[in-house]
């Protein structure tokens, strides 16, 4: 049976991780590989690295530290953060990346989704969408949530899978940071209009979250960040929590 | 050991040789016939469509060269379903060493197939020191049904060939070297055993 992803988000910046990680054993805390490795070895299905300060200039930092990431690295990750073109995607991919992700370029040029689709293949262009409820809608959101764009949630996933994106990336950002759990309704909604996976982010603080939104919402994955590096929630006890409960998930 | 992963245009070839060095093994990625001939293993890995793989290889010539070679040869996703007569996917005609077809997944649930799932294996040499049960990464939207070549089998909307053997070729439709230390000791047996 095809199982549940749990999968670990890291931020970058500058080939580091920023955000404060409270992790055993590792030497270098910072180090993006150490830190995926490790994520790699307790069981995480996948792993998202966003480079949140991504330049072109830093684009060359960023293609060095994803080949480091797939010489040491033995399951599929994703690679995002001010991807626009194709010819990034292409570094990327060449590098190792398995799939790579875009958002605000993509609301800004729905092209791109195409483009990617048609020469990389539908399965490695990942649509990343921050949604958040403006008068009783779900908008789309740019910029790293700072900007409100004219889209809409459910019609531009819609759109995006048309164009050829092969997994939608899902942030709430109501739900984001809150710790109070997934945007479970929402999630459900996508994934049940969808042909592709859908990965649910954003307010994860315990182990019911992940079994609801895995469940309730129907997601195919549910991606973290700080429950995981501050060490709140463990990915073995997570996946054993949710086996338990009967969630499919790799052990 | 002379291990060749075949580079042409639908291939994530760092990952495999990546894989393939944390084992301790190096490998020459190439489409140099002369080097493919000497090479004691062949890895044929695959991401993209197969009708422009096909074209790329009846350019290259590869497609005759293929099923002559007589050394192991191992195809990985993509490189399972171009080791098919034909597939669905633009219609392409494709190497013919398993006389089956690569199709569609049909409706029934989200496509592509991706993520963690199990394979049941005949316990050959491929999957020595493996569970009944291991689970490996898919990431696919076409699949070849079960025949006698048929070595291990997954389900997912049918149950379909996760992976194939026909003498010297192998074939696996997950990915071997993203599978953790599972896809690791499959490509350990690849390189060791067979």
């Amino acid at each position: 049976m095809l199982t549940k992803r749990i999968i670990p988000c890291l931020d970058i910046k500058d080939g580091k991780t920023v955000k404060g990680i409270n992790f055993i054993n590792l030497r270098d805390a910072g180090d993006p590989v150490e830190l995926g490795a490790r994520y790699a070895e307790l069981g995480a299905d996948e792993l998202v690295f966003l480079d949140i300060a991504a330049t072109l200039e830093r684009r060359k930092t960023l293609t060095e530290l994803v080949k480091r990431i797939a010489r040491d690295i033995n399951i599929p990750f994703t690679v995002g953060g001010g991807i626009d073109s194709a010819s990034a995607v292409e570094d990327l991919l060449n590098s190792g990346a398995d799939k790579i992700t875009i958002n605000s370029s993509a609301v800004k040029n729905p092209g791109l989704i195409d483009e990617l689709a048609v020469r990389f293949g539908s399965q490695c262009v990942v649509l990343s969408i921050d949604a958040k409820r403006i008068n009783g809608v779900e908008k789309v959101f740019t910029n790293g949530g700072r900007n409100e764009s004219e889209k809409f949630l459910l019609l531009w996933a819609k759109e995006a899978v048309e164009r050829g994106a092969g997994e939608i990336l899902l942030t709430s950002m109501d739900a984001d940071g809150t710790k109070n759990g997934f945007a479970v309704v929402t999630t459900r909604t996508l994934s049940e209009i969808l042909p592709v996976p859908v990965v649910a982010s954003g307010g994860a603080g315990k182990e019911e979250h992940f079994f609801d939104v895995l469940t309730k919402g129907k997601a195919d994955a549910a991606l973290a960040a700080s429950v995981f590096h501050f060490g709140e929630i463990k990915i073995p006890e997570l996946k054993k929590f949710l086996k338990n409960k009967g969630v499919p998930v790799r052990i | 050991m002379k291990i060749v992963i075949i580079k042409y245009n639908a291939g994530n070839v760092f990952s495999v040789a990546s894989a393939l060095r944390r084992l301790g093994y190096d490998s020459i990625i190439s489409r140099d016939a002369k080097a493919i001939k000497q090479a004691d293993k062949i890895i044929f890995p695959g991401v993209g469509e197969a009708s422009g793989a096909m074209s790329f290889l009846r350019e290259t010539g590869l497609d005759i060269l293929i099923p002559k070679l007589e050394k192991p040869f191992l195809g990985i996703c993509l490189g399972l379903q171009l080791l098919c007569q034909y597939s669905e996917e633009g219609n392409a005609e494709c190497l013919g060493i398993f006389d089956q077809k690569a199709k569609l997944f049909p409706p029934g649930n989200k496509i592509p197939h991706m993520g963690w799932n199990e394979i049941k294996h005949n316990g050959g040499k491929l999957f020595t020191g493996l569970t009944d049960k291991p689970f490996v990464y898919f990431v696919h939207s076409y699949y070849a049904g079960l025949s006698e070549f048929t070595i291990a089998e997954t389900d997912y909307i049918l149950p379909f060939s996760s992976a194939l053997r026909k003498d010297n070729f192998y074939a696996l439709q997950f990915h071997p070297e993203k599978s953790g230390k599972t896809g690791e000791q499959i490509l350990k047996n690849f390189i060791e055993l067979i």
